[in-house]
């Protein structure tokens, strides 16, 4: 991370495609200008020597590794109800009462 | 109904279970009367306070007809019988909709109660309604609703706070009794500062997450709102527990909360940070938070200076690591299973675009757009992994401390309430509204914000009281020591 790094208004094209966002001509150089200062910010995590620091992606992992620690345990292995098609299908913009429905993906 | 109104700044859950048992109230006259209030003072169409986007008074009046027929029999009533309670947007309720304050998610209606909804509705609680918040739970004024900005109570021109500002508002203003927020960052804390009222964050891990609307799954927790210690740690006893729905939540049993209150904090070590008391802090609050930490002094606690060395580094991890989970978990609002699609779109891939583009407001792209990008090849090691080392070191912190001291204490907010549009066009002021809160959140502890008096203009101030994993009982027993000098 160089504390000179600088979104391009290409990054910015780039990065809303990955995300499946179709910014406006508009959009674009706002959001250029506001991930340059939020990064920018960031980059003061760049003081700190971090070698050998291992990485934290959950709360439990820091609290020892027995289970009496933490406490988290994973559920029994076993067949339950699942929700109710009829009510999740209700919600769906467009079904056929079994499956969620979507435009065509391949053109011919 | 003269109960409530005579008791309009007291109400209890205490009071209103009493109520109901001896039968000088119902349960349907008590909703009847918070819908009235509601009504008159709320407007759900964006006038006053807008702290309620949905309510959903067939469920409620069914569940406090039930509630007095239990009543009329003598039957024993359950712990949270007849107790108005609003639920945060972006839980799921059953019957009522769900928005996440998002026009993403218009006409959804999830077919499941969030297992903390379940639990309340299970204790006999009255569900009011759905509350407004910030668009995915993404801000610290409310002011990023689709919906209209929440107002204050206390103050009409000034925000709720976020993201939870909706539930804070409905408690300061009368609305419900209780009401359920999460809190990712500070946005059960910060706007319980704001509104004057308690707000808890239970350890991550304490509360099931089943139903709630994923914003950063490694931080996001679910927690009340009330006008009372006491009542917080009523609803926690409820709402704690391991639920197989959730492999992050504890199987550690919850603690009897209200009884570990009548201990007394005597000998109680109190950690006080110097890092939470630098440059940015309002000298109003300031002084407030000194005042309160000599209270707890002279109630016989051990003041202890302790160091938090990473403070300053929280606000911009968290800024890494709730983007980068956000834009994750956010990737599921593609207008195929519920919510909003497009018109017309030419082919799939399409659809997904104008769908999130047209229904995602400012903030939320703006969030998913930094967590792809710091995700996205060549940035994943410098900002990803470096973010969760840092993350690492902050909780390092804390635990340290803790060796120590029983609870840290400080400041909630840097600043009282600010005005609506104040902050709304620059987000870096708008995340260092959070600079106090988010230390605990990514660190997994609990923590307490309690009202500590307020400013010469008359707005509330919080004090935070920050305690170790799994260790609300202490948090709350400060937390009412701290009420109680007030």
């Amino acid at each position: 991370m160089s504390e000179t790094a600088v979104v391009t208004l290409e990054d910015v094209s780039h990065v809303a495609e990955l995300a499946n966002l179709e910014l406006t001509a508009d959009e674009l150089p706002h959001m250029q200008h506001n991930l340059n200062a939020i990064l920018g910010y960031i980059a003061q995590l760049n003081e700190l020597d971090t070698t050998g620091v291992p990485p934290m992606a959950q709360v439990g992992e820091m609290l020892g590794s027995e289970v009496h620690v933490h406490g988290e345990t994973l559920r029994p292995d076993a067949i339950k109800p699942s929700l109710d098609r009829a009510a999740v299908m209700a919600s769906a913009p467009e079904t056929d009462g079994k499956f969620f429905k979507v435009p065509k993906v391949i053109e011919r | 109904m003269s109960v409530l109104t005579e008791l309009k700044q007291t109400l209890t859950i205490a009071d209103i279970r009493a109520a109901i048992e001896n039968r000088t109230a119902t349960a349907t006259s008590i909703a009847e009367e918070h819908y009235a209030r509601i009504a008159a003072e709320d407007g759900l169409s964006g006038k006053q306070i807008n702290s309620f986007l949905a309510l959903s008074r067939d469920r409620a009046l069914a569940k406090a007809a039930a509630i007095d027929d239990l009543a009329a029999l003598g039957d024993p009533l359950p712990l949270l019988a007849g107790v108005p309670v609003g639920i945060k947007d972006v839980l799921t309720m059953q019957g009522s909709p769900a928005t996440a304050g998002s026009k993403i998610l218009s006409g959804y209606m999830p077919p499941y109660d969030a297992t903390a909804v379940k639990k309340l509705d299970a204790a006999g609680a009255i569900l009011l309604g759905k509350l407004n918040c910030d668009e995915f739970a993404m801000g610290s004024s409310n002011e990023n609703s689709a919906y209209g900005p929440v107002r204050n109570p206390r103050a009409l021109d000034r925000v709720p706070g976020g993201s939870s500002g909706g539930s804070a508002a409905a408690v300061a203003a009368g609305f419900a009794t209780a009401t359920l927020g999460t809190d990712t960052g500070g946005s059960i804390r910060q706007p319980a500062a704001f509104c004057g009222v308690v707000g808890l964050l239970p350890t991550y891990g304490r509360v099931s997450r089943y139903g709630l609307i994923a914003f950063a799954s490694s931080l996001d927790r679910v927690g009340p709102f009330t006008n009372s210690v006491k009542d917080a740690a009523t609803v926690l006893g409820v709402l704690g527990g391991q639920d197989s729905l959730d492999a992050t939540s504890s199987d550690r049993p919850a603690d009897d909360y209200v009884t570990a209150l009548t201990k007394p904090v005597a000998g109680l070590k109190v950690g006080v940070p110097a890092e939470y008391f630098g440059e940015g802090l309002d000298p109003e609050i300031r002084a407030a938070v000194e005042k309160t930490i000599d209270q707890l002094k002279a109630a016989g606690c051990t003041i202890v200076p302790v160091h938090l060395p990473h403070t300053k580094y929280a606000v911009p991890t968290y800024y890494v690591i709730a983007t980068a989970e956000a834009s994750s978990n956010l990737s599921r609002f593609d207008g195929v299973r519920f919510g909003h699609r497009t018109e017309t779109p030419a082919n799939l891939s399409a659809m997904y675009k104008k769908t999130r583009d047209e229904a995602f407001g400012p903030e939320v792209k703006r969030r998913i757009l930094l967590g792809t990008y710091v995700l996205s090849a060549g940035y994943y090691d410098a900002y990803y992994k470096k973010a969760q080392q840092v993350r690492a070191l902050i909780t390092r912190d804390f635990l340290e401390a803790f060796m120590q001291v029983d609870v840290i204490v400080g400041p909630m907010t840097p600043t009282p309430a600010f005005k609506i549009g104040e902050k709304s066009d620059d987000p870096m002021a708008m995340y260092l509204a959070d600079i106090y809160s988010v230390a605990a959140s990514l660190a997994g502890i609990c923590g307490v914000s309690v009202p500590c008096g307020t400013t010469a203009e008359g707005l509330p101030i919080g004090v935070q009281i920050m305690g170790k994993h799994f260790d609300e009982s202490t948090v709350l027993r400060v937390g009412a020591a701290v009420e109680s000098a007030q």
